[in-house]
């Protein structure tokens, strides 16, 4: 492995990880509010959150390209008012990976959230518990495996994300190539043992996460 | 403390719960059948539930006020409650659960100790397991700790023996009734079972299809119901239509099938009535006293027997199908065997009459 493909190793893992990180206090609030409450406008916001689910990662990539580009209703206001500027930097790989990953999160975590028992949540209310002492001490703990289950899923889905990051990150060598932009990049030029080599470290990357979810979701859930 | 409900109104599938209660007694019984509104009625005090219209008053605070805009949140109202799943949090041990509650509200001033409540309701040893391996006894008992713990104002069990066998219903009747004597928190109790009502609560309210039918002192509403539908739901054996024939110094004849039975006037001025006669309150013999200041012998014919628990049960027909409760050595004694004839005795004040 040569310093660069360690360089795009680095990146994906941690790009991946700060992704799934970012979005999860977001992605937690929307999957208990989807779960545990009906609001006005529920079923439109519902829809708009798997959409990336459903649609051609390259659409929506195409979408945030037009939000997020400099003469976009987003990226102009950021660019004049915060002169920060999104497209073609590494925050728009996270800004791919985080849209792209979050269906996965909220889905996960709101069966989580739907399978505790809201019986438990209504007796520690009565027991003097506020709402915030609920969630945190009831909802979540007991939602827990979801809640990992649904991270590891995003962060996974993060890792193998391309279709969108091309879009509005491009493959920029240092700057915002990831594993699959770099994997579709040596195919494209017929190193096909350097694809290999990164091939190879996708699936460890991979096989990592889902083995360290399952152990997580297979332990013994014990009370302290 | 009295518990003060007015002008409840909660939209409900299939009916509108509308009650208006006044509880002050030590324990209350909600008795109804299943799907009357009872746990809504929990829930609503509670405020796990939002009514379209209520007032709830504790003690003199004010809880619920639909009309002014008043709600407290559910964890600032001092209500402790058990559920009939008892809803013990799986992921916490039987010490975690206990001081749940304990931690948030009873820092400061607990009600209760934790040594003083664990001893009362023999839980000390369960106190390092995990709630998981807790028997349904057990898990009744720390569930009934929990609540206490957080120092209610008023606790509401809901079916508090629902779930248990007879074994250990009557295990855990004493704990309610330490409960009651021993910590003096006021409890409202939903129940089904005339037996848990009779045993436990000093005042009931018997709730059926969301409608209050009587509310009153235990045993006045079990012997004196108000009116048929509530004389079912209580349990009344004998509970047959009759037609008052003449009233005289504040007796009432009565003519219910081939018999006439001689009862208390009612103080409402009928004549169709239901004759309500408790199974208890039948007295069976094969001699006819010579005197007797039993005002009702009939002559009655041994139809079927069923045994319930020490007591065994006796159809009989009287000119009318009549109930009676009698222990095993009594029919032993009496050698009943279906078909075979015996004289029933039932004192005036015994039949209760309620308007048809």
């Amino acid at each position: 492995m040569t310093a660069e493909e360690w360089q795009i190793v680095w990146f994906t893992a941690w790009v991946s990880a700060l992704s799934t990180v970012m979005i999860l206090p977001f992605g937690l609030a929307l999957a208990w509010a989807l779960a545990r409450h009906d609001w006005p406008g529920k079923s439109i916001v519902e829809t708009l959150v798997a959409l990336p689910l459903v649609m051609p990662p390259v659409a929506t990539g195409l979408i945030l390209l037009h939000l997020f580009g400099r003469r976009g209703a987003l990226g102009s206001f950021l660019h004049d008012t915060l002169h920060f500027d999104v497209i073609f930097t590494w925050k728009a790989v996270l800004l791919a990976l985080s849209v792209m990953s979050l269906p996965l999160l909220v889905r996960s975590t709101r069966v989580a959230f739907e399978e505790v028992n809201p019986r438990l949540e209504q007796i520690a209310r009565t027991l003097g518990a506020s709402q915030w002492r609920v969630l945190c001490t009831i909802t979540i703990p007991l939602a827990a495996r979801g809640i990992v289950a649904g991270m590891v899923l995003a962060f996974a889905r993060a890792l193998g994300e391309f279709g969108a990051t091309i879009m509005i990150a491009g493959n920029i060598p240092g700057k915002t190539s990831t594993l699959s932009l770099a994997i579709y990049q040596n195919v494209q030029l017929g190193e096909d043992a350097n694809a290999f080599r990164l091939l190879g470290v996708s699936v460890v990357l991979a096989f990592a996460a889902v083995w360290f979810s399952e152990f997580l979701l297979r332990r013994k859930r014990k009370p302290q | 403390m009295s518990l003060l409900l007015k002008n409840i109104s909660l939209p409900l599938a299939s009916f509108t719960l509308e009650a208006s209660i006044e509880a002050h007694g030590r324990i209350t019984a909600i008795f109804g059948p299943s799907g009357a509104g009872k746990t809504s009625l929990l829930d609503l005090i509670a405020g796990l539930r939002k009514a379209q219209s209520a007032f709830i008053k504790l003690g003199d605070r004010v809880l619920t006020d639909t009309a002014n805009k008043i709600c407290v949140p559910t964890h600032q109202r001092g209500i402790g409650y058990v559920s009939q799943d008892l809803a013990l949090f799986p992921h916490l041990s039987v010490r975690q659960n206990l001081l749940y509650g304990a931690k948030i509200n009873g820092a400061a001033r607990p009600l209760f100790s934790f040594e003083h409540v664990t001893k009362v309701l023999e839980i000390e040893s369960l106190i390092p397991r995990n709630v998981t391996e807790l028997s349904g006894g057990e898990k009744q008992r720390v569930a009934l700790a929990r609540a206490l713990l957080a120092s209610p104002r008023l606790l509401l069990l809901d079916e508090p023996l629902g779930s248990l066998d007879a074994a250990l219903k009557a295990k855990i009747i004493p704990y309610l009734t330490r409960i009651r004597d021993e910590f003096q928190v006021p409890m409202l109790c939903v129940t089904h079972d005339r037996f848990e009502a009779l045993t436990l609560a000093d005042e009931i309210v018997v709730l059926v299809s969301g409608k209050i039918l009587q509310s009153g002192p235990v045993l006045n509403v079990f012997t004196r119901p108000a009116d048929a539908e509530v004389a079912r739901f209580v349990g009344i054996e004998t509970l047959h239509p009759g037609r008052i024939t003449s009233v005289s110094d504040g007796l009432a004849m009565v003519s219910i099938g081939n018999a006439l039975l001689t009862a208390l006037a009612p103080s409402v001025a009928t004549r169709e009535v239901f004759v309500c006669i408790r199974g208890e309150d039948v007295i069976l013999q094969h001699e006819i006293a010579a005197a007797s200041s039993v005002r009702n012998r009939l002559m009655a014919r041994v139809v079927s027997f069923r045994t319930e628990g020490a007591l065994v049960r006796v159809e009989l027909d009287a000119g009318f199908p009549l109930f009676a409760f009698i222990t095993r050595p009594a029919l032993a004694e009496l050698a009943l065997r279906e078909g075979s004839t015996i004289t029933a005795l039932i004192k005036a004040p015994a039949i209760h009459l309620v308007p048809r």
